[in-house]
């Protein structure tokens, strides 16, 4: 919050959209918490909380929404109400979103509105690495392609105007490699907020069919218009490496950055068409464009959009050129680009010899460091106990969150896994085709994400399913973000907490099973009882995440215990290790089994489920 | 004007993240271009973590393979694990202490011998072994490795700005309280390269 013009930082693309936005005069930002957007939301909620604990007025409203389409609307709201709001979501988010983004379109807004999408090529910590340029399309949102941190930066403040311009939101989609890229960037003044916005009654915000059929050439005037600024914007410009040439090379996003540092070491000569605003295109710049050059590189992350559109453009104008891309396979639909993937491909359309050396390769054999369950995590004590209820003939299927790491050996607790809030839908499928049982995860914030309305559904249809709701009371795997079922909001502001058991009550459960997963014997006895109920139970299984607890206790000066294992008593039936599978338990080079007293978060669980008494307490640290 | 390439690796919590990102800060305090890249995935979880460090005239955040001026590990096998990004001239500094993958707690897999794994390193560029948990220890505080890490890099003379810059920037990013442990450890890295 430094207002502090001309002094130069280095940001996190995340952080750099919010000052952007920041400085933009933003009032209403709203998010669901999602890798790789997560730190434009929690930059946001650190701001907020900064003043709320000085006991100031924050200078915008932000929460953590329920999901993104809640996210969408409220911030959608109050911008229709004239305020500038910022919505951000990762990727996947966009599809929960998408009903409303696509009827927000046609009757658009008056505050500006940027809703930001993090896209993840490559899948760095997602389910899939669809391309949400679609989007652009699909819904006729004009579109901004950052390429780095500080473009992201102006792109977002240039955005509102753009939005307030054309009474539309914008998308301003971003990919992982920008989102967690640091780089410098230029504080510029902050603007003042609003604070206040006034909603003007009017026919047109309500989208009945008359009404939609009469907005929706209203998006296609609007689009027209976009297209001029696109034409005019100063995101989308030429840039020329060497000597004057007639190959051009079109690119957006990060990309561009590879393009421009294999061009200059291969000692290119060409022209790089980058495009920042890349929906609507600037129809003519690029036919200009086209129309200089005798050859064309596209060069974009995963799908053609570009590509495509580049080869309609040619063709509109009567133009057979080459175009170089995805179609000649020089440049794939899969992952993330890199410098030495754009060098490949550069030598070979170019006939010059690529300078980046073979990588060494070492042949001695590596183990796996995948990422595991935290030693102490409650959800292992409720995996072993569910495991031990009913060892054999039971699906797993689970959902979005840390507990999809269950899967790993020896727990294997996860068999079917889809995007948020799948697990009690597929649930409710698998019992009806199959002769299996099934048991179902979520964890508490996909619970309120999505979570619920499969479990209504499972209910009303009686479908035989049990469905654990892992309740540690916090968003864990994306950075500990508040809930609904937190007794605080993304301000810090007290907020009043909802209870999971209350909402399932409410859904018609008939068989609740409310455990403390710690109390490994009580829980399997309730997994017992659930899978013995015909018909739909709900598993509540309540431990804070451990993360949380212990840093909790360290600031209340409590001491945390460190578990050891007594070598005389242990018979290495290999119970902890081999069954229980904490990570913090190992196989010394002897043989003997030990605990890593660096690793040991004290939950004690290894003690109950050793069959020797052989676990205990050590130091209390 | 010349690029540096670095590249961070270790273990989810031992600090590399932080490390790349105070590295990058002091990048921008000497008055340099500079790119910091988080290729981390769910490291949180304990998994392997890659961050790459970009001074000068670059434009791509990413570092290509085979272009390390240095691999900076708090961890000997996630050095060799990434060692794609080096070539004859890069210098691998990395901590001689193993953290045990838990693949290989549960018997599933092999680490291998760190003989070898020195061995190994060697062959692909010049390498320094730092004990940086004792350092660290000596300093003070465990947590301070990263920093014994980022003292031995700075000794190591690859980076295009004096070594007080780096420590300034350590010490304007850590709370007051823990000034002098962080100064301590990074003097302590410092010196352990260049003896």
């Amino acid at each position: 919050m430094e207002d502090k013009p001309g002094k130069k930082i280095l940001l996190l693309g995340n952080e750099a959209i919010t000052r952007g936005a920041i400085e933009a005069g933003i009032d209403v930002a709203t998010a669901y918490p999602g890798t790789p957007s997560s730190e434009i939301a929690d930059t946001f909620s650190h701001i907020a909380k900064y003043f709320t604990k000085q006991k100031k007025e924050p200078p915008f409203y932000f929460e953590y929404s329920t999901n993104e389409k809640v996210a969408l609307e409220i911030a959608g709201a109050a911008s229709i109400s004239g305020l500038r709001s910022l919505t951000c979501m990762k990727h996947v988010g966009l599809n929960v979103a998408s009903d409303t983004l696509m009827t927000y379109l046609y009757i658009g807004t008056k505050g500006g509105h940027i809703i930001v999408s993090a896209d993840d090529p490559s899948c760095h910590s997602s389910q899939n690495e669809q391309d949400n340029r679609y989007y652009a399309l699909f819904s006729g949102a004009p579109m901004l392609e950052p390429s780095t941190p500080w473009e992201a930066k102006e792109m977002t403040k240039t955005g509102f105007d753009i939005s307030e311009e054309l009474k539309s939101p914008i998308l301003l989609r971003t990919t992982t490699r920008l989102n967690h890229t640091r780089g410098t960037i230029e504080l510029k003044k902050i603007q003042k907020p609003k604070k206040k916005g006034y909603f003007e009654k009017n026919p047109f915000w309500i989208t009945t069919p008359e009404i939609a059929k009469v907005r929706h050439p209203e998006l296609l005037k609007m689009l027209k218009n976009a297209e001029i600024i696109s034409e005019k914007s100063p995101f989308n410009k030429i840039i020329k490496i060497g000597k004057t040439s007639d190959w051009g090379i079109v690119t957006s996003g990060v990309a561009f950055n590879y393009i421009k540092e294999a061009a200059e070491d291969l000692n290119l000569n060409v022209k790089i068409l980058k495009l920042g605003m890349t929906h609507p295109l600037p129809n003519k710049m690029c036919s200009e464009f086209i129309k200089s050059c005798k050859n064309i590189i596209v060069v974009e992350e995963l799908e053609p959009i570009l590509e495509n559109q580049f080869k309609t453009i040619a063709y509109d104008i009567g133009l057979t050129i080459k175009i170089y891309g995805k179609g000649t396979e020089h440049f794939s639909r899969l992952y993330e680009y890199n410098l030495d993937i754009v060098t490949e491909a550069f030598s070979k359309i170019f006939k010059v010899k690529n300078p980046i050396i073979k990588p060494n390769i070492s042949n001695v054999k590596l183990p796996r460091r995948s990422p595991a369950l935290c030693p102490g995590c409650p959800h292992r004590a409720t995996y072993y106990a569910a495991k031990k209820a009913q060892p054999k003939g039971v699906i797993y299927p689970t959902d979005i969150g840390c507990y999809t790491l269950g899967r790993e050996k020896p727990l294997e607790m996860a068999d079917l896994l889809l995007c948020m809030g799948s697990n009690a839908g597929t649930a409710g499928g698998l019992a009806i085709a199959t002769d299996d049982k099934v048991i179902s995860f979520m964890g508490d914030s996909t619970f309120f994400h999505s979570g619920i309305s499969p479990i209504i559904n499972a209910v009303h249809h009686n479908h035989d399913i049990v469905v654990t709701i892992l309740d540690n009371r916090t968003t864990a795997m994306t950075g500990h973000q508040p809930h609904p079922g937190t007794d605080f909001d993304g301000m810090g502001r007290p907020a009043k907490k909802i209870l999971v058991e209350d909402v399932i009550k409410g859904c018609g459960v008939e068989n609740i099973e409310i455990v403390d997963p710690n109390d490994i014997k009580t829980t399997t006895k309730a997994y017992k009882n659930a899978l013995a109920f015909k018909g739909t139970s709900a598993v509540i299984s309540k431990s804070p995440c451990i993360l949380l607890e212990n840093r909790n206790k360290r600031k209340r000066g409590e001491k945390i215990k460190i578990y050891q294992i007594d070598q005389e008593k242990c018979q290495q039936c290999k119970t902890c290790i081999g069954r229980f599978g904490c990570p913090a338990i190992y196989y010394e080079e002897d043989g003997s089994i030990n605990i890593d007293a660096q690793q040991c978060n004290g939950c004690g669980n290894c003690a109950t489920v050793c069959p020797f008494e052989a676990i205990y307490i050590k130091e209390e640290v | 004007m010349k690029k540096t390439n670095i590249v961070l690796t270790g273990v989810g919590g031992q600090g590399v993240i932080t490390a790349a990102s105070i590295l990058g800060k002091a990048a921008v305090n000497a008055g340099f271009n500079v790119f910091v890249s988080e290729v981390h995935g769910m490291a949180q979880r304990g998994g392997s973590v890659n961050c790459t460090v970009r001074i000068g005239d670059v434009s791509g955040p990413l570092v290509p393979n085979g272009s390390a001026d240095i691999i900076l590990s708090t961890e000997p096998i996630e050095a060799l694990r990434y060692i794609h990004y080096s070539n004859k001239r890069t210098k691998i500094i990395t901590d001689i202490s193993p953290v045990i993958p838990f693949t290989v707690a549960t018997g599933e897999e092999k680490y291998p011998d760190i003989k070898i794994v020195f061995k190994e390193l060697k062959k692909y560029g010049t390498l320094f072994k730092i004990d940086a948990v004792n350092h660290a220890k000596d300093a003070g505080a465990l947590i301070t490795k990263n920093i014994v890490m980022l003292g031995a890099l700075a000794g190591s003379g690859a980076l295009p700005f004096k070594s007080d810059i780096l420590l300034k920037t350590i010490l304007e990013n850590v709370p007051t309280k823990f000034k002098n442990v962080n100064k301590k450890a990074f003097e302590l890295g410092l010196k352990s390269i260049k003896k």
